[in-house]
């Protein structure tokens, strides 16, 4: 047994890391499926939709071939509109709600009409927004992820100047440094990004980390306002014997390296465990797989009925070739040499409900031991709590605590996405970054703040006009949690 | 097993369903394939005097998804030789003589003309003629097709010299160009035609090329008026034979139907407004001959399962339920039913009814299903909603007469009664 690179020929890893959700291979195909959809009214797929995208309406606009109409429609809600087609857990968002469900039938295939109608406008930088004359405002965002930038745009839009602060090299956050490979392609988040900063008025300043290149005070002093969307990045700790030894590896990390260092030259074991039952932990099993690993075992401590990917994902992980064990807690990972060789766990069984809600596993007493050379932990990530709390911001074990309208406890400072709520989707973000953006433009803008309907008026720069709303007046806030 | 054939003025075909007179019927090659498929009887595409064809010639409407729900043409009549027509229409009689063999003829504007052409042609062995008043473009610049059937007096007249010379039964086809086809048809049955066939195709422009700024069909840079037909034009047609079903001098003719007819039940609502025979071109053209496999099935077992024996049972059946607005019943009256259960929650029957009726359908708010139920006491049992539903049966509409005796309007105005107030 052993961890090694370059397992498989060059064709090889690229059959297994092309597109995982392929695009319409023609024209004709995306109108056959635009044409199935209903037009339905105050649609449901709209409202499981966290950015409340004018879904309707935008594959209406398939039809007429008014691929310019359909990009913007998906934009004005969700700038990560084209990264979000091929991420987005769709089976529980909108498609999980489209009508056709109810007559069990193939549900409309939203993302793959929204990544049709995104493709080119991202690809070719169409102009499908103005900025308005600059106000004179200025803005910080901390983080270049998607709460940061979908907030940059709508402000920039606006006629706000945005300064973002990224501390890696590249845009996107963990849509550049964490989804898998098969999802998005390194070049398609360069693009979103560009993209995106091709509005003109946001300014990226790459490498420069809040706490080390620039503290908050600076910021306050010298900007009308901060947005903070600096996602969660610390990977939870097991905090079992052998967590040190060689071969154990956090997700996140192994996952980044696939996408930065390229398919041959990460190294993967023969025999791999991965822990964890979420999005990451899917990500990772498969792709260690996909890498050439000739077992891959995932582990969680609950049973199927409580784990926390989708139905699909778990099909995909199974499709792959990976096995499961249910109901079973790492114990201690035994090694020898330094290096690892097996995983002792503890096999569960379920009890009553803890504070997720979930019933909680319960150790049975017996132990099963499975040998490998590699172990990835995908158990979750932890807020970057010594940094908020260093400083002053409320928060609870590092998840900044926002009021509803996003501000924080600190005068000037908004905050949202993963590092508000602890880690959830892309487009949770993208939405938060929008809702703040309102938020700011309330607190920055004279005219917004007075008389009545202020709120509305603020808010009425993040809702696409056309959105039914006489059902839902704030229906682009609807749909979190 | 019912027995569909048809009896048309001693005509007989095993089926009812003929080939109308166009391409699918141009050339023994294609008749003979129709004959083998199984078609009745075919109208010959229409002989003449020689003439030449531009391209393109065909243009078409596509909705959604459908392709050519309607289909138009600037082809003219027949461009092949008549010496050659004549040769194969004998040999296609010679071949299958239990099917159906007209010929549809457009003769140049003169008596001679026209006997020298019937007599031509009644030497092949055809069993009957059909007389082209409808074609609507082309022709028509020259004083012949459309331009003759518009003019009930010169319609006559044409009918009057073809009888002079014809031995077999003459069916005069009707141009749909014309505020109602009636005039024009009476005048045809004055003149003598043994039956009268309707629609031919109906003027149109089918769209312009929103780059060239051209409509279609193109001919370098330019285009003409068209003639439209296929499953747009149905409805039309109906109309127009239901009224020569009615008018006292032209229902006492057999009648061929045509227009938009693609399935058996396209056809059987074309003879229960009283045609004895059907035409097909579009729905031939789209697909080939192959569908009249189910047009003869489906339009048997529907005999079958209605207990009628022979298509005579059943032509005309429905011509007396069209009736004068003035004479229906006021005190009928139906609403709107939803079937929760059926139900996908769409919300389209809501904004129909909302923006376009009479806010009938209330909306109570879930995430993500609304919930839509019917205001009884609103709804004015208009069916847009029924109509727009996208779940068959789950729009129902229950009857809840406002009285039980029958109330026309008169007798409405008559009683007093109170209109509506809002
Ligand atoms: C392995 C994995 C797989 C996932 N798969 C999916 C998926 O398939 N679909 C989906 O919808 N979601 C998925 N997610 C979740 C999704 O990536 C996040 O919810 C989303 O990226 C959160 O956006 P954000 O802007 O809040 O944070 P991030 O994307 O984390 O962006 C934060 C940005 O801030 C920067 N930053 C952090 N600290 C500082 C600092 N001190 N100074 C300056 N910059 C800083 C970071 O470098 C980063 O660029 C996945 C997550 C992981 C980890
Ligand atoms: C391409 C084309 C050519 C036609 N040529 C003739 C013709 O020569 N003579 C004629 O009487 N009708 C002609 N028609 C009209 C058809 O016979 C028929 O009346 C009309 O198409 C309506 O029937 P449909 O809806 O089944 O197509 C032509 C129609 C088409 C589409
Ligand atoms: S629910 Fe389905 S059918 Fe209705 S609008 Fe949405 S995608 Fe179209
Ligand atoms: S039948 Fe007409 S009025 Fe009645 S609910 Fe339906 S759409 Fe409204
Ligand atoms: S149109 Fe039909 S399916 Fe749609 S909401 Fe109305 S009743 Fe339900």
């Amino acid at each position: 047994m052993s961890i090694s690179n370059n397992r498989l020929p060059a064709e090889e890893f690229e059959k297994n890391f092309s597109d995982i959700h392929p695009p319409f291979e023609t024209k004709e195909a995306a109108l056959v499926e635009a044409n199935r959809c209903l037009f339905c009214y105050d649609a449901p797929c709209t409202k499981s939709c966290p950015t409340g995208i004018n879904v309707p309406k935008f594959i209406k606009q398939i039809t007429t071939d008014n691929i310019k109409g359909s990009a913007t429609t998906i934009f004005l809600s969700n700038i990560f509109g084209g990264g979000c087609s091929r991420v987005c857990p769709v089976e529980k968002l909108c498609e999980g709600a489209c009508v056709f469900n109810l007559m069990h039938e193939q549900p409309i295939a939203i993302a793959k009409l929204q990544r049709y109608s995104t493709e080119d406008a991202i690809e070719d930088k169409w102009k499908l927004f103005e900025r308005k004359p600059s106000t004179g405002k200025k803005v910080a965002v901390v983080g270049a992820g998607p709460a940061g930038l979908s907030c940059a745009h709508v402000l920039s839009r606006e006629g706000i100047d945005i300064t973002v602060f990224e501390k890696e090299s590249k845009g996107g956050g963990l849509m550049t440094y964490g989804i898998a490979a098969y999802k998005v392609t390194p070049e398609f988040c360069n693009d979103e990004v560009d993209f995106i900063t091709s509005l003109g008025g946001i300014e990226i300043k790459y490498n420069h980390e809040l706490g080390k290149d620039i503290s908050l005070e600076q910021l306050q002093q010298q900007y009308d306002a901060v947005f903070l969307g600096i996602g969660v990045g610390l990977a939870n700790q097991l905090n079992i014997p052998g967590e040190d030894l060689a071969g154990v590896e956090d997700a996140i990390d192994f996952i980044y390296h696939i996408r930065d260092k390229g398919y041959s030259n990460v190294p993967v074991g023969d025999r791999v465990i991965v822990i964890g039952m979420g999005m990451t932990a899917i990500d990772a099993a498969t792709q260690a797989k996909r890498l050439g690993a000739k077992e891959v075992t995932m582990v969680y401590r609950r049973s199927e009925s409580e784990k926390g990917c989708t139905q699909v994902e778990l099909d995909i992980a199974r499709l792959d070739g990976c096995k499961i064990v249910w109901l079973a807690a790492p114990k201690e990972i035994v090694g020898n040499d330094g290096k690892l060789t097996a995983l002792v766990c503890d096999v569960m069984k379920l009890g009553a409900p803890d504070y997720s809600g979930k019933p909680a596993p319960i150790p049975t007493g017996d132990t099963i031991t499975i040998e490998a050379d590699m172990v990835i932990k995908a158990t979750g990530q932890k807020p970057f709590e010594d940094l908020v709390s260093y400083y002053g911001l409320e928060n609870k074990k590092g998840k900044i605590l926002s009021k509803e309208n996003h501000a924080t406890n600190l005068s000037k400072i908004f905050a949202g996405g993963d590092c508000v709520n602890g880690g959830k989707e892309v487009v949770d973000a993208v939405q938060a970054g929008k809702e703040a953006a309102a938020a700011i433009i309330q607190h920055l803008t004279p005219a917004f703040s007075k008389g009545e309907g202020a709120e509305q008026n603020a808010m009425s720069v993040i809702t696409a006009s056309t959105v039914d709303r006489d059902s839902s007046p704030l229906s682009f806030g609807e749909g979190q949690g | 097993m019912a027995d569909i054939s048809a009896n048309f003025l001693g005509i007989k075909s095993p089926n009812p369903y003929w080939l109308a007179s166009a391409p699918p019927t141009d050339k023994k090659y294609n008749v003979l394939r129709a004959f083998e498929a199984g078609w009745g009887g075919v109208v010959w595409k229409t002989l003449g005097s020689q003439v030449k064809n531009v391209s393109s010639r065909y243009s078409a409407v596509n909705f959604n998804n459908t392709r050519v729900m309607g289909f138009n043409n600037i082809e003219l009549i027949s461009d092949r030789p008549l010496d050659i027509n004549l040769k194969e229409i004998e040999e296609c009689v010679r071949l299958f003589p239990d099917r159906a063999m007209i010929v549809s003829l457009m003769a140049d504007n003169s008596r001679e003309k026209w006997h020298e052409l019937i007599k031509q042609v009644e030497d092949t062995g055809a069993h009957g003629l059909e007389l082209n008043f409808g074609c609507p473009h082309g022709m028509t610049e020259r004083g012949m097709g459309a331009t003759v059937g518009q003019d009930p007096a010169i319609a006559k007249m044409v009918v009057e010299w073809v009888m002079e010379a014809a031995h077999i039964p003459v069916i005069t086809k009707l141009t749909p160009n014309v505020h109602s086809v009636v005039p024009t048809g009476k005048a045809c049955v004055e003149g003598g035609t043994s039956a009268l066939s309707l629609i031919n195709t109906i003027q149109s422009v089918t769209g312009i090329d929103l780059d060239t700024f051209v409509p279609n069909p193109y001919v370098a840079g330019k285009s003409v008026f068209g003639g439209y037909c296929g499953p747009a034009v149905k409805p039309i047609a109906l109309k127009m034979l239901a009224t020569i079903s009615q008018d006292e001098t032209t229902r006492k003719v057999p009648i061929s139907g045509i227009g938009g007819i693609s399935t058996w039940k396209d056809a059987a609502e074309f003879m229960l407004l009283g045609a004895t025979t059907v035409q097909v071109c579009t729905a031939a053209m789209k697909y080939g001959f192959r569908i009249i496999e189910d047009m003869c099935d489906g339009l048997n077992n529907w005999m079958d399962e209605k207990g009628f024996k022979t298509i005579d049972d059943f032509v005309g059946k429905s011509v007396s339920t069209l009736t004068h607005w003035e004479d229906l019943d006021i005190n009928y009256h139906h609403v709107a039913n939803i079937n929760q259960d059926k139900c996908i929650h769409c919300g389209l029957c809501y904004i129909a009814c909302e923006d376009a009726s009479h806010q009938s359908i209330s909306l109570t708010y879930g995430k993500p299903y609304n919930t839509y139920a019917i205001k009884e006491e609103e709804c004015v049992g208009c069916n847009l909603c029924q109509l727009i539903c996208p779940v068959e049966d789950c729009i129902t509409m229950v009857v809840q007469r406002k009285g039980d005796d029958y109330l026309n309007w008169k007798e409405f105005q008559e009683r007093g009664l109170p209109l509506n107030d809002h």
